[in-house]
């Protein structure tokens, strides 16, 4: 559905140096990204701030112009067949609206019923699913620029649907909206992503999004992909660990010492355990439970937070 | 893609569309249009007695009573063409907001252009027919005398609206290379208000200078010629000549506005994350 190979983008920006003096210098904002998703995929795409990720999405998209590298998604070349690709893809930027400001909610559908050449009971139906499940009917009649931002969020999700894209692009679809709106639409994007006929691409900065959404994580750094797979992958690379905590009674009259379990930290009557790659959490309680007393006990599983900082800030680093 | 083989009517269908939202965008600005209807109302009465103490009985081809129809209705039609009005475009561009209108799949020009008319059709109703009346009923206008004048004039100020379009189109589009509009956007104010008979009629000019008004720059054709038309300045064949002219110069302008537009989105870097 979408290959990219090699694809780059340079900006040139030019800074002030001194009084008048104005030193230009180029900046990769992409820097080489090979891709490939396949249809129906739902793909998380992530990196940190000025990673280059909503670039990546604009060249895919057609409206930015790559400096180098190969594009085809859905069987076209982006840039010189943006007008037939429109038709094919669904975008969404979070920051942006595609509605129209001063007419009613409604009325930028109908006319994206028009302008993408939908016929009328497909549009009807597919807004209706989309009605019902964003909870849109009492936004319908309100001009968009007195919609909330959830609320028109979840009209310029409708907007980006309605004329049944094969690839919906999102960056950052949930940026601002608050637990419920983003709970809505997680809901709605797995449904659409279960579904199966649509591909999702999806930048965000809201790590349960992802969790929720994605299987397949691409993450990128300074324009160049660091990672490309699952979250078990990541956690497996980046050695990520489930742990066991336990809060006991008394102290342990010896240390509980297990293959695969490494005691993390010790901190009066809680222990902290790692269980290291693969192990199972069931024998390390049971010798706890027989060694001691035990008051509470928990199973951490690892927060794909902590690899991605612990990514992002290698990527600073190095 | 089943929705892809219907071809024409389908197109035609779109536009109407547009247009039609264009209409009901601006007909919910009642404050604006009724500041500017005001506005339109006052300078009419002055360039009024300005232009009747200059041209007396009769001067440039016009006597008093055309003078005073030519004020009126190109009062009118400042607001209907569109004179002074934004597109959106340039602001777009400097936001980046422009990319909700490349993800179309309709070409910018197409969609901007549907929209203008039907800001065109709502201004008609509203400010072009409010300064008429008032030009009416404050004074002795001349009503065509050829009853083929009236669609003549739709026509004209249709084909004014379509070259004013393209016209604001370029200004705008000079963000995609300049990231603002400011500096075209004053020049094109200068000629607007200067070089389209505006200000007064363009035969007041040496000859020479208005032939190379006329000849070279689409600004006669954006008010001077649809006024020229209802005052009846020109026989029938003149005034059908000054139409066909005008749709020249509308065609060209759209060209260049597409041809403007393909060049600035190649170079276009979408501000903003
Ligand atoms: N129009 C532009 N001109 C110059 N540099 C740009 C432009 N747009 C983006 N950049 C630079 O390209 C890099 C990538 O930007 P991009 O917007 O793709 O980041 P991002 O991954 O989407 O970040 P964020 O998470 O903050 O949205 C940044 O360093 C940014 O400064
Ligand atoms: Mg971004």
């Amino acid at each position: 559905m979408i290959e990219t190979a090699g694809l780059r983008k340079e900006f040139v920006v030019s800074a002030k140096v001194g009084k008048l003096r104005r030193e230009r210098r180029v900046v990769a904002a992409v820097d080489g990204i090979d891709l490939r998703v396949e249809r129906g995929e739902t793909l998380g795409y992530l990196g940190p701030n000025g990673a280059g990720k909503s670039t990546t999405l604009k060249m895919l998209t057609g409206v930015l112009t790559p400096t180098a590298g190969r594009i085809s998604v859905c069987g076209l070349t982006p840039v010189p067949q943006r007008t037939q690709l429109a038709r094919r893809i669904g975008v969404v930027f979070g920051q942006r609206s595609q509605l129209w400001w001063d007419l009613p909610l409604r009325d930028s559908f109908d006319l994206l019923r028009h302008i993408y050449r939908v016929p009328a009971p497909e549009h009807a139906g597919r807004l209706a699913e989309c009605v019902e499940l964003l909870d849109l009917g009492p936004l319908l009649p309100v001009p968009v620029r007195q919609l909330s931002l959830g609320q028109r969020m979840r009209g310029e999700l409708t907007a980006a649907l309605l004329h049944r894209p094969e690839v919906l692009f999102l960056d950052e679809p949930t940026i601002g909206l608050d637990v419920v709106s983003k709970q809505a639409v997680r809901e709605f994007l797995t449904q659409l992503g279960r579904r199966g006929d649509t591909t999702l691409i999806l930048t965000t900065h809201d790590l349960a999004d992802i969790e929720r959404l994605c299987r397949r994580l691409v993450i990128v750094d300074h324009g160049r992909v660091v990672h490309d797979g699952t979250a078990e992958e990541l956690h497996s690379r980046y050695g990520s660990r489930r742990r066991v905590v336990v809060d006991l009674d008394e102290p342990l009259a010896e240390p509980v010492t297990l293959p695969g379990v490494a005691l993390e930290s010790a901190e009066g009557l809680r222990l902290t355990y790692q269980l290291v790659d693969g192990t199972n959490a069931g024998a390390l309680v049971a010798r706890l439970a027989a060694a001691a007393s035990l008051r509470d006990l928990a199973v951490v599983e690892p927060a794909i937070e902590d690899v991605i900082a612990r990514l992002y800030a290698r990527g600073a680093t190095g | 893609m089943a929705n892809h083989s219907a071809g024409a009517p389908v197109r035609y269908r779109t536009f109407i569309a547009l247009v039609s939202a264009g209409f009901r965008r601006y007909s919910t600005y009642r404050q604006a249009t009724l500041a500017g209807l005001f506005t339109n109302v006052l300078f009419g009465f002055m360039r009024t007695y300005v232009l009747l103490a200059v041209v007396g009985r009769q001067a440039a081809g016009y006597d008093a009573r055309q003078i005073v129809t030519y004020v009126w209705v190109s009062q009118g039609l400042i607001a209907t063409v569109g004179l002074w009005g934004e597109l959106g475009l340039a602001d777009r561009i400097r936001t980046g907001d422009v990319v909700a209108d490349l993800l179309r799949p309709v070409p910018p020009v197409f969609a901007y252009l549907a929209a203008d008319l039907g800001r065109a059709g709502f201004a008609a109703l509203v400010r072009f027919v409010g300064p008429v009346l008032v030009g009416a009923l404050a004074f002795d206008l001349r009503w065509p005398q050829r009853p083929a004048t009236y669609p003549l004039f739709v026509v004209s100020a249709v084909l004014a609206t379509v070259i004013s379009f393209g016209c604001r189109y370029l200004t705008e589009a000079a963000a995609y290379w300049l990231l603002d509009a400011r500096g075209p956007r004053i020049v094109w104010a200068l000629c607007s208000n200067a070089l389209t008979g505006l200000v007064f009629p363009l035969s007041f000019l040496p000859g020479r200078v208005a032939a190379v008004l006329w000849t070279a720059t689409p600004f006669p054709w954006l008010l001077q010629a649809p006024a020229d038309v209802v005052v009846e300045r020109h026989s029938a064949g003149g005034a059908l000549v000054l139409v066909a002219g005008q749709a020249g110069w509308a065609g060209l302008m759209l060209a260049v506005a597409g041809y403007a537009q393909r060049l600035g989105t190649r170079r276009l870097v979408v501000q903003g994350g």
